[in-house]
């Protein structure tokens, strides 16, 4: 049976959904090594494409700072039958958007930072920028959430195929 | 050998001398780094490590907000060590505000920490260094049927998993623990789960000491011709939480004047701050408290590694990965130790303090360094200023400047491109760098 394919990003975000993806490997990487294919995944290994490839399930963490992530982010939906939106700064874009809420003083000390390096006006949630499939809200993402998903998407796809 | 193909990597000029190498984004590391480097002629001409992670700007974002919100903030500043910035920035806030923690609060923050110690180096360890050792790209490519690869893949996630249980259960969970809070815990451990742990942790010691003696015999090796300083939090009992900072050069200063030491470096291409001591080139990390604490590791972790210790000092950066395999060990050992110990949990409630004009410091050594926090305080408890020092930060200098010496090397010694790239990923996933914590608060001002 072919394995399913999917991608794990990180945008603007402190990738602490990642680390609790690396945490629940130590209790399913034998069933998760044998059912997917990691298409992407830079946490885990060299990533030896240099287009996003077609994948069956996106995950997608962290909020978009710059048009580079704009851009990366609508290629992964573009390639991507399910878009899966991972923590909080995914799903709300909080809190890698605090300085949207910035007062203007603050907002004065790290204008330097953002002309220099071109970062976006504001920082964004991914539903502002493409359509989201599905959630998995949590600061750090919900592990109860995230395990139900995983165990319909691994049930679905075997019922199917 | 034959080199991984990597698509990262644009090679600009096809001239065998004169070329450009450019990694975007390196793999298997916490967060987003790049590198560019210009060869011409067969010389290094201009070599830029530089951070490219977006920054949150967390040193802005905690101003005006009240002082006791902070700790559970700035965890946010990164998932991988997010239980350090947690008790760093207690420990600052609570400095601030004259609060003395109780013996038992202290006692499972050093548990909370330990259980940091072993999934955190565990993580870079097992996953981003080891595909290194058997030149596999990913430990998912790691051979089932050979079983000391089979055997490796199932101690990464056992040993990753005692780490993670340990953080859980005193901490409420191993990122961003919810229990710790300033003075004490919102909520106690139960003392029979603690006591349940040592079965477990006992369970991975064999498995680390495998661990310990594969990096031990390693082959990786540089050794740094620049002169530098190591400096790193000493503490009697290893606890990366107390002591005094201490260098290689035989400082030893109280953690409150730490920052009055570090000079920060302005790296215009970087989207974060480099560091040095006193003007010195700076490491920090395993290797660090290996060099200056090894005599207070456990006495259990020094039988066990006594023929390895006198490795340290050394100027052979890759044995940062033998550094942090041994302090797995020792958190292992210790944590033992602690927990044996451990008679009851008392019922304390979290210590207040009385709010007042204040700065306050708190200084511990995460994973990957020393990390430092200053938070000034108004009358009402209010953040007026913060400072944010971190790991990655003060390595980030040595770091370049020792990539720069691998590529020189190699270049005199007419290594393929691929042979460079490869190499040079290597030695940045030994330092162990973590780009979320690096780049997300400092002021910069730019020329």
């Amino acid at each position: 049976m072919a394995k399913i394919r999917i991608g794990w990003f990180t945008f603007t975000c402190c990738e602490d959904s990642t680390i609790v993806f690396t945490e629940l490997l130590n209790k399913h990487y034998k069933e998760w090594f044998e059912k997917f294919e990691f298409v992407h995944a830079r946490i885990l290994q060299k990533d030896d494409s240099k287009e996003i490839q077609q994948m069956d399930f996106a995950f997608v963490e962290g909020a978009i700072s710059s048009d580079a992530q704009e851009t990366k982010l609508k290629k992964i939906r573009e390639m991507s039958t399910t878009l899966v939106a991972i923590g909080a700064c995914a799903v709300t874009g909080a809190p890698s958007n605090q300085r949207n809420f910035f007062n203007e003083m603050q907002k004065k000390e790290i204008r330097d930072v953002l002309d220099k390096f071109k970062y976006k006006d504001k920082v964004m949630k991914l539903s502002e920028v493409v359509k989201v499939d599905i959630a998995v809200p949590g600061c750090p993402m919900n592990e109860q959430i995230f395990l139900e998903l995983i165990k319909k998407v691994i049930n679905n796809t075997t019922q199917s195929s | 050998m034959t080199y991984m193909h990597d698509g990262n990597f644009d090679i600009g000029d096809i001239n065998k001398d004169t070329y450009s190498i450019k990694l975007d984004e390196i793999s298997k590391i916490e967060g987003a780094a790049s590198l560019e480097i210009k060869v011409t002629d067969g010389k290094v001409e201009d070599l830029k490590f530089s951070i490219s992670e977006w920054k949150r700007f967390y040193t802005q974002a905690i101003q005006g907000k009240p002082v006791t919100a902070i700790p559970p903030l700035v965890a946010r500043i990164c998932g991988t060590c997010s239980n350090a910035h947690l008790l760093a920035s207690l420990e600052a806030v609570e400095n601030a505000l004259s609060i003395k923690i109780s013996d038992q609060t202290l006692l499972l923050r050093k548990l909370i920490f330990h259980g940091l110690i072993i999934r955190d180096h565990a993580l870079h360890l097992y996953i981003f260094a080891l595909p290194d050792v058997f030149k596999k790209n990913s430990i998912l490519d790691f051979d089932m049927n050979d079983p000391v690869q089979h055997e490796f893949l199932d101690d990464a996630f056992a040993v990753k998993e005692v780490g993670n249980q340990l953080s859980i259960v005193v901490g409420g969970r191993s990122v961003h623990a919810p229990y710790p809070t300033v003075g004490g815990f919102l909520k106690l451990p139960k003392l029979d789960e603690i006591k349940n742990l040592v079965t477990s942790l006992k369970s991975i010691r064999p498995k680390v000491l495998k661990l310990i003696d594969l990096f031990a015999h390693s082959s990786f090796f540089h050794e740094v011709q620049a002169p530098f300083v190591f400096t790193s939090l000493v503490s009697k009992d290893f606890s990366y939480l107390e002591g005094t900072i201490q260098t290689s050069r035989g400082d030893m200063i109280n953690e409150k004047e730490f920052g009055n030491h570090l000079n920060a470096v302005v790296i215009p291409y970087s989207h974060a701050r480099g560091f040095s001591y006193d003007g010195q080139l700076m490491m920090v990390g395993a290797i660090a408290r290996l060099t200056l604490g090894k005599q207070y590791l456990n006495p259990k972790t020094i039988e066990s590694v006594k023929d390895l210790l006198p490795f340290f000092p050394t100027k052979n950066l890759f044995y940062n990965n033998l550094a942090q395999a041994i302090e797995i060990l020792h958190s292992i050992d210790q944590s033992i130790e602690i927990i044996e110990s451990l008679q009851a949990i008392q019922p304390e409630a979290p210590i207040k303090g009385a709010m007042k004009e204040s700065t306050g410091v708190g200084v511990i050594e995460a994973p990957r360094g020393t990390l430092y926090y200053k938070l000034e305080i108004d009358e009402k408890g209010v953040v007026k200023r913060g400072e944010i020092v971190v790991p990655t930060g003060q390595n980030q200098v040595i770091m370049e400047r020792a990539i720069r010496e691998i590529v020189e090397e190699l270049l005199s010694k007419n290594a393929v491109q691929e042979k460079i790239i490869y190499e040079v990923e290597k030695f940045i996933r030994a330092f162990d760098p973590c780009m979320s914590c690096a780049s997300h608060f400092l002021k910069v001002k730019w020329k």
